[in-house]
């Protein structure tokens, strides 16, 4: 299920240089005072229509990418180019209009909604804050079409978040998204807070909407298996850097990158005899604190390859075959 | 092998107030000495409440264990005196939990709580307990152990902290260790170290172990035998590796094809298994499953279906249609035949379809 890309088209998200740094301690309370590099000069595009998949584990900085793309966090610097305008530097009211384009679908449908709201108050809202829809009885309306796209009931615009299931409440979030006619939706982990049988529900859902229209995902996750299915590129972050960007076929297939090797050998299959078979290169050690992050590759200290090289020089993101870039001495 | 712990008929139950929940509804499974086996389901399927029941830990008064036996080295648990239960408890039971953060205490050093249980369990020494801790964090792979044995568990990390749990876990040379998602609140890369851990001092010390997860990549790498629980019952139960090859409930059939493989050809589309599920305080008669089930016929609305051996009493399903789910396991990875309609709420296969109710 391969999308075409008009590649002559300019993307409809471009990061660039993306870095945020949050000072940490020193304060009223004491402590010592740092810098937690959250993210560290991260680069990406997305292309109109296009799924990317941000895959990395916690504390690498893929939330808060998410995030200073959204604007809820002000990158220490670098810039965020949506449909044209850079979102770093627009003022406060062309921002307004444009993030409405950009919409997010998070983690913890428990979380994420009102619990005093009705699921119908919970959709309808944002529609009036924006004035999309003026009209009450047209919001309701929309509403209800609303609910029919995400595989929901008219009447379900009645009830509370809590008589409904975790399944039923993250099409809630998505049908709360979809309200705002974004072209852009960052989705932060949307199905790892749910019932395995209910995460491929979910998954179908999104890949049919964007099917019929034209939404372009940042698809957040940690769970490599998801993000492959999904998406049609794949960025790997380890500790607020992208160590590898490719189609996911290749990064899947001819992973260049060390870290991408060793998650994706981590990841356990479901299946007792391959696992049996398989060989298990556990990754030794644990990652450092973005605190204090290693000299050169921040991946040396634990990469089964390192050269002297790697402890002294930083790689950098490069394009080791044609749209295959990694950053690795190495690769 | 004997078997160590045999749990017959359990049933717990909760009151709450949309009514009772009953949350484990009479299994029944065991337990070798020496064998790992899992327990799988999705959240609210009983099988945490069921490591809590073999424990005596379910939150009184709410919750109570209704009937059955949990018969651990030939005594029944459920009659023992709350004084004999806590020399169960970590003495000849050991337990991980899924968040190490919460089973440790904030305001002891490791030592001390690594210590604590050697000197009340097996009466030793404070040296010799401490000279035991150092051997113990050692064998869990944390790094110069007799110096952090002084420090807290905020000083170490989520994974280093599961070590610790594990570490505790041993440390009386228990025969049985209950492990309730003992990887899922860790990093992919650290889940591997942590398994890998857990598999190899198992089989160097013969400690049997129960693992309760959701995750079927974790039971495949890890267990022997399998349980798999929905809505408070066992509905299928075999060794990993036919459990895998041929399922032949329902629910395990439909679970192992909706998830995506990292060894498999990317599939066009998923194949999730539709619907909710079920409210334990109003579960459907005749089979809990079958509102979702994509194998379902008229009498499972009517019958319960027993567990019941498919073919043998290595294998078996609680499902009226168990062969028939064998006979779709030939190819790789089959979709189920289309379900026949049921009321109003016809399958809209490839699409999403409604979960209306």
């Amino acid at each position: 299920m391969s999308k075409v890309l008009a590649t002559s088209e300019p993307p409809i998200l471009e990061v660039k240089n993306l870095v945020k740094h949050f000072h940490v301690g020193g304060g009223l309370f004491g402590g010592k005072a740092g810098v937690v590099r959250a993210v560290d000069g991260v680069s990406f595009f997305i292309q109109r229509g296009e799924t990317l998949g941000l895959v990395g584990e916690s504390g690498c900085g893929k939330t808060t990418t998410g995030r200073c793309i959204l604007q809820l966090e002000r990158p220490t610097s670098g810039s965020v180019i949506f449909e044209g305008a850079d979102l770093t530097t627009v003022s406060p009211d062309d921002l307004r209009r444009v993030r409405r384009r950009i919409q997010v679908i998070f983690q913890d449908p428990y979380s994420s909604l009102n619990p005093r709201m009705t699921v119908g108050q919970i959709i309808a809202e944002p529609m009036a804050v924006h004035r999309i829809v003026t009209d009450a009885r047209a919001r309701a309306a929309r509403v209800r079409d609303l609910l029919e796209r995400v595989g929901l009931l008219p009447r379900h615009a009645d009830r509370y978040p809590h008589e409904m299931s975790g399944g039923q409440r993250q099409r809630v979030g998505v049908a709360r998204a979809l309200a705002m006619e974004p072209s852009l939706i960052i989705c932060d982990e949307p199905v790892s807070a749910l019932d395995v049988s209910i995460q491929a529900q979910i998954i179908n859902l999104l890949e049919d909407l964007q099917a019929d229209l034209g939404l372009t995902y940042l698809f957040i996750a940690h769970d490599l298996a998801v993000v492959r299915h999904i998406s049609d590129r794949v960025a790997v972050m380890y500790l607020g850097k992208v160590v590898e960007i490719a189609d996911r076929k290749a990064l899947y297939d001819d992973p260049l990158h060390p870290y991408t090797q060793a998650l994706l050998a981590a990841v356990p299959i479901p299946d007792p005899e391959l696992e049996a078979r398989r060989e298990h290169a556990i990754v030794l050690g644990e990652v450092p604190s973005p605190l204090n992050p290693p000299s050169g590759c921040v991946f040396h200290p634990r990469c089964p390859i390192a050269i002297e090289r790697c402890r002294v020089d930083i790689p950098e993101l490069r394009e080791v075959k044609p749209g295959h870039w990694a950053a690795c001495h190495l690769a | 092998m004997g078997v160590l712990l045999s749990v017959q008929s359990l049933v717990t139950q909760f009151s709450t107030s949309s009514g009772i929940v009953r949350a484990v509804d009479g299994v029944s499974w065991d337990v070798d000495e020496g064998e790992t086996v899992a327990l799988v389901g999705e959240s609210g399927c009983g099988k945490s409440v069921t490591a809590l029941s073999i424990m005596r830990l379910v939150a009184q008064p709410a919750g109570r264990i209704v009937s059955g036996h949990v018969v651990f080295k030939g005594r029944d648990l459920l009659t023992l005196s709350e004084e004999e239960m806590r020399r169960v408890r970590g003495r000849e039971i050991g337990m991980i939990f899924q968040e190490p953060m919460t089973s440790l205490n904030p305001v002891l050093t490791v030592g001390r709580q690594l210590t604590e249980g050697l000197e009340i369990h097996l009466a030793m020494r404070q040296t010799d307990a401490r000279a035991r801790a150092v051997e113990l964090l050692g064998m869990v792979g944390i790094p110069d152990p007799a110096r952090r044995l002084t420090q807290y568990p905020h000083q170490f990390s989520g994974g280093m902290r599961q070590r610790i749990v594990i570490a505790m876990a041993l440390a009386c040379n228990p025969p049985l260790v209950l492990a309730d998602e003992p990887t899922t609140a860790l990093d992919v890369t650290i889940q591997a170290q942590i398994l890998e851990l857990m598999k190899a001092l198992s089989r160097r010390l013969g400690v049997a172990m129960l693992i309760i997860t959701h995750n079927l990549g974790v039971v495949a790498r890890y267990a022997d035998r399998v349980n798999v629980m929905y809505a408070g019952r066992i509905v299928e139960r075999a060794s990993a590796r036919e459990l895998y090859r041929n399922p032949r409930h329902p629910y395990t059939h439909g679970l192992l094809r909706s998830v995506p493989r990292l060894d498999e050809p990317r599939r066009a589309r998923l194949q999730p298994i539709e619907g909710q599920p079920p409210d334990l305080t109003r579960l459907p008669t005749g089979c809990s499953f079958r509102p979702r089930c994509a194998f379902r016929v008229e009498y499972c609305a009517t019958e319960e279906p027993p567990l019941r051996e498919v073919p043998d009493a290595t294998h078996v399903s609680a499902c009226w249609e168990a062969e028939r789910v064998g006979s779709s396991n030939g190819g790789p990875r089959n979709g189920p035949p289309s379900p026949p309609a049921l009321g109003s709420t016809p399958a809209q296969p490839g699409r999403s379809s409604r979960h209306g109710e």
